[in-house]
């Protein structure tokens, strides 16, 4: 079986923008930037930021919406003098969907 | 003895691959070639300069009759294959010839795609692949007043589009993404070739999708647009990308996926048969540059004399010259795994080089304007080579070791000598640089000479600018605050800059101020993006994605992800049927706080961001709109009753707040803008602290101004003092221009007037009639762009949909499990 799921048309985000996606693991910011990378990663930091599929999209960064944090989607660290990490997701593009990996069902990942 | 070889395709890679043949074993095969085009192999990329009337046919022609009769190649040319039976070994021609063979090559190439949109098979409707469709095109240009669309924006269409116009067509470019070749170039070089074509006189229409093909009498006539633009042609191009050509392969069973697959030795899932080119695919890959192509034929032709040969499918850089404009690009030059960009940009030049960078090494490159050090790029990339020690010189190529770093005033000098520099007092660069030649070598020696930034103090930067340029070492540049990490310029100077240079997209205001990051950062965008929609409320298209969130779906986000609505009230006047819908609305979406605002109006907190649409349509049914109580722009016109009720009432104030609210609704500016009008002196509307307050005094209308009541808390000034509802109006629209065109991004009124001073205000408003009208007259025209109710566009148009709609939802055990 496939370790990725297909999600949505890479398409369906908007360059320079974002599309949540729910998960069992809980809600996640799908990103797609000005060069059609795409990233995933946790919607929340509990209690420091989030919703961050609202931010602003820059590089290869998202700012957040509520304190402007800004995090690499690729390392989920936060940038400058701020600390916290977000839960990175593998993400990937064929043929011009975007897939998602499988761990984002959490427990459901054994059953499906 | 010699065995038999039929070639189905005489295209660039069959005839390279033959050539190769004839060279290296010219008595292995009796080779046959067929050709559906009515004539040999010929080199297909030089299209372009015949359609644009560089060259002849016959000067691109690669095989002449004589080369395939000294070489024994037997021509079928104009004639199809219909079918081949693997089996026996033979194929039939449309002619019902059957030929055997003992290798069968196929060199079929490709098919142009052509979008199945209704209309498509109307006369006029072609593809650009081969000379019938350039001829149709050089045909064009001698109806006088031809007109053509060209859909695709990629290097065919483009191409295509340039000939065209050359031949004296008037064409339009159509392209569904935001930015042309956007395979090959990333926004900012998108935006340097898309200005190169225009300058030519090309219409260039980016994220336009196609609806339609109207046609007249069976011809076309027109392309629609899927928002209603119609363009009307009479030859429609479409230049949207090629399929492998796999028909036949796939009717004689052969493997095929996207294109007819091959092994590295070039041959299909039939041992006696090989493929090449365009109409193959090699390990998931299918192939349209040349240079791949070429390895292929070299590979086919081995395998055919039965020596050993592997083709490998080498990283390309494109390199290419659409329509005079050299573009170049190699590698991934997408960002990701902790990748970093050099970006150089010389805006006076049109020059754009960025370089990706991976660790210590170089992966990708996008270079425009000037590539003359690609391949040196291009070699670094594919050598993997540690940058590290030249990474602070890289991007200026292998001839540069040392020297001055870039020039950060780039954009002043490009300047015309009759650039604006201070619109205040109307002078531009010219004047500047004759007063500082003439000896004026301080800031303030140039303003008392030549009166510029002697006024509003705004052009103060680009001014010291100038001197920095004209002088040189003899005058130090004083230190001063840029907008963000990503330019060295302040806002006042990349805002007269945008006015001055006439930039009117984000990607060009960051190409021509010499932005250092590829798409600035969130400090800078949503600055850029309030400067250009300012400047061009006509023709700027708003980014959306350089809007903070509250401004991107309308509503104020919540710090549990939820958002408030608060549907205007126009002078804080509501009715029993909006408090209805209100109170109805609170209900049906399960409203936790329903809340009355200092604003006077009703703040409904607590909406999912899904039912925001939804709920936007319930209100509008009511006929309220959004409040915009979210927006950098006018928020509420605060009143009291005013004559109508209160026995203290000098005006009728109420009315006065409501037009001008009318007035005013849906305008953007540099930070929120707060009004209030009371009806006489004792001030129960809190007209002494708003942005602009109103005070009715028996003889008419005092109009203050610069008040504040949030971090500071400051008593706004008197502007002036007027006789009528309509002075009062008029006063009120041109200080909010005033403010709009002048004041910072993120700088409140009051901070504004502390760096221009309120005398100057008083001068552009109060004592220059003229200015005041025309103030308030550009004021009302970008109104008719700007008073558009956003909730009607998301809730009845589908306006940003995807603002709404989470992508997915993999919570359902059923789904995930699929």
């Amino acid at each position: 079986m496939s370790q990725f799921i297909d999600i949505g048309a890479l398409n369906d985000i908007p360059p320079r923008g974002a599309r949540l996606v729910r998960a069992p693991e809980g809600e996640i910011a799908v990103f797609r930037t000005a060069t059609d990378a795409v990233f995933a990663v946790d919607e929340w930091l509990p209690g420091k930021a989030g919703p961050l599929s609202n931010g602003i999209q820059h590089g290869q960064c998202v700012t957040d919406p509520m304190y402007n944090w800004v995090f690499d989607l690729e390392t989920g660290e936060a940038q400058g003098a701020d600390e916290g990490s977000l839960r990175v997701w593998e993400t990937r593009i064929e043929n011009g969907r975007v897939l998602l990996t499988r761990d984002v069902l959490g427990e459901l990942r054994a059953s499906a | 003895m010699t065995q038999k070889l039929i070639i189905i395709g005489a295209g660039m890679a069959s005839g390279r691959a033959l050539e190769h043949l004839v060279e290296q074993a010219p008595n292995a095969y009796d080779v046959t070639l067929f050709n559906a085009e009515p004539r040999g192999n010929y080199n297909r990329i030089m299209l372009s300069p015949v359609l644009s009337g560089d060259k002849t046919f016959d000067e691109i022609v690669t095989h002449t009759a004589e080369w395939y009769e000294e070489n024994g190649v037997t021509c079928r040319f104009g004639e199809h294959i219909v079918s081949i039976d693997r089996a026996n070994k033979t194929v039939t021609a449309d002619n019902g010839d059957v030929l055997p063979y003992d290798k069968l090559m196929f060199g079929t190439g490709s098919n142009p795609f052509i979008i199945p949109l209704p209309g498509h098979d109307l006369e006029g409707v072609i593809a650009y692949r081969d000379l019938e469709d350039t001829n149709r095109m050089v045909a064009l240009g001698d109806k006088p007043g031809a007109r053509a669309v060209v859909i695709g924006g990629g290097l065919l269409g483009l191409e295509a589009a340039a000939g065209l116009k050359n031949r004296g067509v008037d064409v339009t470019v159509v392209h569904i993404m935001g930015h042309l070749m956007e395979r090959q170039l990333d926004e900012a070089a998108g935006y340097l070739l898309r200005k190169a074509l225009v300058d030519k006189g090309i219409t260039v229409m980016c994220s336009a999708n196609s609806k339609e093909i109207v046609g007249e009498d069976g011809h076309v006539k027109a392309l629609m647009l899927d928002d209603g633009t119609e363009l009307p042609c009479d030859l429609l191009v479409m230049a949207v990308g090629i399929r492998p050509n796999v028909a036949l392969a796939k009717a004689a069973d052969l493997t095929t996926d996207k294109g007819i697959l091959v092994n590295d030795q070039m041959v299909t899932s039939d041992e006696s048969i090989v493929a090449v080119g365009e109409c193959v695919e090699h390990a998931g890959a299918i192939f349209g540059l040349v240079a791949p192509l070429y390895d292929q034929a070299k590979v086919v032709a081995k395998t055919l004399i039965g020596e050993a040969a592997t083709f490998v499918n080498k990283e390309v850089a494109t390199k290419l010259k659409v329509t005079g404009c050299d573009l170049f690009s190699a590698g991934d030059f997408a960002e990701g795994e902790g990748r970093e960009d050099i970006v150089f940009r010389d805006p006076a030049r049109g020059v754009y080089k960025r370089l990706v960078l991976e660790g210590n090494k170089l992966v990708g490159a996008v270079m425009y304007g000037d590539t003359a050090d690609g391949n040196w790029f291009f070699g670094l990339i594919k050598d993997g080579e540690d940058i590290s020690e030249m990474r602070d010189t890289l991007i200026f190529g292998p001839a540069f070791q040392g020297g001055s770093p870039v020039d950060p005033m780039a954009a002043v000098a490009a300047l015309p000598a009759d650039a604006e520099i201070c619109g205040c007092n109307g002078v531009c660069k010219g004047d500047v640089v004759a007063a500082i030649e003439g000896g004026a070598h301080t800031l303030d020696a140039v303003k008392a000479t030549s009166k510029a930034a002697s006024s509003c103090g705004g052009c103060s930067g680009l001014v010291e600018q100038l001197l920095s340029v004209t002088l040189g070492d003899e005058f130090a540049m004083p230190t001063k605050e840029t907008v963000c990490k990503c330019t060295d310029l302040s806002h006042d100077e990349v805002r007269k800059l945008i006015v001055a240079g006439e930039m009117k997209s984000m990607p060009q205001a960051m190409q021509e101020l010499n932005w250092s990051t590829p798409d600035g950062c969130h400090v800078c965008r949503p600055a850029l993006n309030y400067y250009l929609v300012c400047s061009w409320p006509d023709e700027y298209a708003d980014d959306g994605k350089s809007r903070f969130i509250n401004e991107r779906v309308h509503a104020n986000i919540q710090k549990d992800g939820t958002y408030s609505v608060v549907p205007r009230m126009l002078g804080g006047i509501t009715t029993p049927d909006e408090l209805r819908a209100i109170a109805d609305a609170a209900d049906k979406y399960d409203i936790p706080t329903v809340k009355v605002t200092g604003g006077q109006r009703i703040d409904l907190l607590g909406v999912k961001k899904e039912d925001l649409p939804a709920i936007w349509y319930d209100l509008g049914e009511a006929g309220m709109m959004s409040g915009q109580a979210y927006a950098k722009g006018l928020r509420t016109v605060k009143t009291c009753v005013g004559t109508d009720h209160c026995r203290f009432g000098t005006q009728d104030s109420t009315g006065l707040g409501i037009k001008i609210e009318e007035a005013m609704w849906g305008a953007w500016s540099p930070h929120k803008f707060k009004l209030a009008v009371t009806g006489c002196p004792r001030n129960c509307a809190e007209a002494t602290c708003k942005d602009l307050g109103i005070i009715c005094v028996d003889s008419g209308y005092q109009i203050l101004v610069g008040g504040a009541a949030g971090l500071d808390l400051l008593e706004a000034q008197l502007l002036a003092q007027v006789a009528t509802e309509e002075e009062a109006i008029e006063y009120s629209c041109a200080f909010y221009q005033l403010y709009r065109e002048g004041a910072q991004y993120l700088h409140r009124p009051y901070k504004w007037i502390k760096k221009v001073g309120l005398d100057w205000v008083k001068e552009q408003i109060v004592e220059d009639a003229e200015n005041r009208k025309a103030l308030a007259d550009r004021f009302h025209f970008s109104q008719k762009f700007f008073q558009v109710d956003p909730w009607a566009e998301r809730a009845r148009k589908g306006v940003d949909s995807h603002e709404f709609k989470p992508l997915a939802d993999l919570t359902d055990q059923r789904m995930a499990a699929e």
